[in-house]
């Protein structure tokens, strides 16, 4: 083995950035889920009955379920028992009515996660925040200046009690209660996230987004997001993620719902940086989630942007369900995996109306022992004459620890569509290093420069200032596997 | 003044010697060719200067302005001013030109202690594409990926323009050029030589580069040696007779 192999091999020892974690006293269910928890978290949110109902009929469903096993990743069986299923920052007194009002230590954790919780303007442009921690939304920017446009964009608990017709019509209308095991747990116990409703015609001013952070040591964060744009309206909308290093492993089942009706233009991007776990495999969060949106109207579209650095495992499918004619899909995708860290993500593209249209591009980097797995459908139906799909599928091997996997599954039923698909598995050229550091570019440099070349038809379509953060992240979760 | 001084040089690769004893001096202001049968260990001499990791140096020596080169990573070994220009040029997809050439300069002034390039500066070194005919659009393409053989090359001297080092080592930076482009080639390298302090080492299979390039000394390597030594005459020899009669010959060693 060469000694540029070598240095790869241990190319990821920087420290893990978001790793603290904020003392704050909270207000967290003892561990353990049955009825009665349900009930107790309904209750704290003041939840209508409905609702309540809906959280049992998901938990009673629930009960009947098992653990899917299909995917490819590796853990020990979780106990559901063990995990609190509602932890909140203690509130003194009132919930806060503006973010003047939120409790300074909360504003000081966000601030030093670099997001901005006070209304201004950020880099290029402005972005609106919806900040969750652990169970709860802990406020919400410029909400005002959304509200003159119409625009809704709170935390989930207030728009059930806000907006009840519009949660009603449209929670589970994506992914119903009984979807899969983690998302019928999610549809039980969710405590918080954000809702976002932009109404006919209306395009967002700004970017929309939330940052999930998980502060508490042994909580599960189960967050529900439900963004729905109306016709001819048009949104972006980004999440970011963080938490506390912990040698325990937690888990994080989050759902997210999107709704497109007719010519409404939906872009979700996503940069996941939850703790990955220490060099050993040690801790770091499960993400189990669930996230699909559909193209309900024709000429709808909805495209999901997702770069993954984070979590000990990350599982999860962020889908289109293209009802509508006309109505374009898109994933594009880079998941980073280090160390032990396994991801086993992807896309599923369903094709219902006709002349449906769907891309993806994924990028999987695999570094130290890590396993990384891309798994997609693209399924084309009957009635779905004249739909095409196209997919380019390539992995990058960072070491010889590591491995790659790629599983297209492919469905088409009629013959007026097109489907085409690429894939390549590459181990990252040491020839390509060579050729840097001739140009006197340093080893961990030249890593960064060609993984992020490798990545840039992604990092593309990020908005902006989340490109920059994007290939940080990359950069700090490539560290140490080049000497 | 002696740049680089090569002291009876051993080289393996996978365990098999490559380079069975080289012996080699080159000083300021001088340009050396180095001809030679295929497979004879040209590129592998060039490859050692650059500090690839694969070569496993048994024995002997080589001192870069007076310092061991062999105890310095290959990037250091760029940043003092080692240029290689590759016989087979990577690529890196989606790595643009401009960007990759920007982070080197600023990696050379890094390792200088000096400050990054600004953008003024940077703009202005780029215009030294012109001197290799490269058009502006190869700025921001991928590195080398999908460039035509002879585009690399020109982009290969352009680089060595820009970086501006002190010792060029050009790996058969001739072959696969047209007749123009050898030429234009030639120029840039020569741009490169008008500075006194600088010296190269051209690797070639072929006299006709050294009618643009012409060089100071020619040296014939055979399986691994230097068999034979001489001024810009030799390479003409070598043109008309083949390397047959050197390998039946005793050297004659005139450098
Ligand atoms: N990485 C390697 N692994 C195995 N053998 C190698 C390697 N590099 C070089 N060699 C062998 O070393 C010998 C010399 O190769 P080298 O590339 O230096 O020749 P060259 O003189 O540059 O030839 P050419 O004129 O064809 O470019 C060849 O027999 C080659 O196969
Ligand atoms: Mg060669």
């Amino acid at each position: 083995m060469t000694t540029d192999t070598m240095m790869l091999e241990d190319l990821a020892r920087k420290e893990y950035k978001y790793g603290w974690s904020t003392e704050i006293e909270s207000d967290t269910v003892p561990p353990g889920l049955n009825e009665e928890v349900i009930r107790l978290i309904s209750d704290k949110k003041e939840e209508p009955r409905w609702l309540l109902e809906w959280r049992l009929k998901a938990y009673r469903h629930w009960l009947t379920m098992e653990e899917p096993k299909w995917q490819n990743v590796h853990y020990p069986p979780i106990d559901f028992q063990a995990v609190s299923y509602y932890s909140a920052p203690k509130q003194k007194g009132e919930r806060p009515k503006s973010m003047d009002e939120v409790d300074p230590k909360l504003l000081e954790t966000y601030e030093k996660l670099g997001i901005p919780l006070k209304e201004r303007e950020v880099l290029a442009g402005v972005v609106a925040v919806d900040a969750v921690f652990d169970s709860v939304s802990v406020g919400t920017t410029f909400k005002e200046t959304l509200a003159e446009k119409g625009i809704v964009f709170c935390s989930f608990s207030e728009a059930v009690k806000e907006h009840p017709d519009l949660v009603k019509k449209y929670l589970g209308s994506v992914v119903p209660y009984t979807d899969n095991f983690y998302a019928t747990l999610n549809s039980a116990v969710f405590s918080d996230g954000s809702f976002c409703y932009i109404p006919k015609g209306v395009k967002c001013p700004m970017e929309l987004s939330t940052y999930f952070r998980i502060n508490e040591a042994s909580t599960g964060q189960f967050e529900r997001t439900l963004l729905v744009a109306d016709e001819g309206a048009s949104v972006s909308y980004l999440e970011g993620c963080t938490a506390p290093m912990r040698d325990t492993n937690q888990l994080h089942a989050a759902v997210v719902e999107i709704v497109a009706l007719d010519n409404a233009q939906v872009k979700y991007s996503t940069v996941q940086n939850w703790f990955p776990g220490d060099e050993e495999g040690k801790g770091g969060i499960y993400n189990f989630v669930t996230k699909r949106g559909k193209c309900a109207g024709k000429n709808s579209k909805i495209s999901w942007t997702q770069v993954e650095t984070g979590s000990a495992i990350t599982w999860k499918y962020p889908s289109c369900i293209l009802l509508g004619d006309n109505s374009v899909g898109e994933f594009y995708s880079v998941a980073m995996t280090n160390n032990y860290q396994q991801a086993d993500t992807g896309t599923k593209m369903i094709h219902i109306g006709k002349n449906t249209k769907s891309t993806i591009v994924s990028k999987g980097i695999s570094a130290g022992k890590s396993q990384n797995t891309y798994r997609g459908l693209v399924k084309i139906g009957k009635n779905a004459t004249g739909s095409r799909n196209y997919s380019q599928c390539d992995s990058m091997l960072i070491g010889d620890k590591c491995g790659a996997h790629t599983f297209p599954y492919l469905e088409v039923n009629n013959t007026t569509s097109q489907v085409e698909h690429e894939a390549s598995t590459s181990k990252i050229g040491e020839d390509q290093i060579f050729y840097c550091n001739q140009r006197g570019i340093e080893t961990e440099d030249a890593v960064s420069m060609i993984v992020n070349g490798f990545c840039k038809e992604v990092f593309r379509e990020l908005p902006m200032e989340f490109a920059v953060e994007a290939q940080k992240l990359l950069d700090v979760s490539l560290e140490g596997s080049v000497g | 003044m002696a740049i680089i001084e090569i002291k009876n040089l051993h080289a393996n690769v996978e365990g098999n010697e490559i380079l069975k004893g080289i012996d080699l001096t080159v000083n300021a202001g001088e340009t050396h060719a180095i001809m030679g049968p295929n497979g004879s260990g040209k590129s592998t001499l060039a490859s050692v200067l650059a500090g690839r990791e694969e070569y496993e140096i048994t024995e002997g020596q080589i001192l870069y302005n007076g310092k061991d080169l062999l105890e310095m990573d290959p990037d250091v070994r760029a940043c003092e001013g080692i240029f290689l220009a590759f016989q087979y040029p990577v690529e890196i997809p989606g790595v643009n030109n401009s960007y990759f050439l920007r982070t080197a300069v600023n990696a050379i002034r890094k390792h200088h202690g000096e400050d990054e390039i600004d953008p003024g500066e940077f703009l202005s070194l780029r215009e030294k594409m012109k001197l290799v005919h490269m058009d502006d659009r190869f700025l921001s393409r991928s590195i080398n990926e999908g460039f035509s053989g002879g585009e690399k090359k020109r982009n290969e001297i352009f680089q060595m323009l820009v970086l501006d080092p002190t010792l060029a080592v050009l790996d058969e930076t001739d072959s696969g050029l047209d007749i123009d482009a050898l030429k234009i080639v030639a120029e840039g390298v020569n741009e490169f030589r008008r500075d006194p302090s600088k010296a190269a080492i051209v690797v070639t299979h072929y006299q006709r580069l050294l009618n643009y390039i012409v060089p100071d000394f020619v040296h014939v390597l055979v399986d691994g040696k230097i068999v034979q030594s001489g001024g810009k005459e030799l390479a003409l020899e070598l043109e008309s007779k083949g390397y047959g009669w050197i390998e039946r010959e005793p050297a004659s060693v005139s450098a």
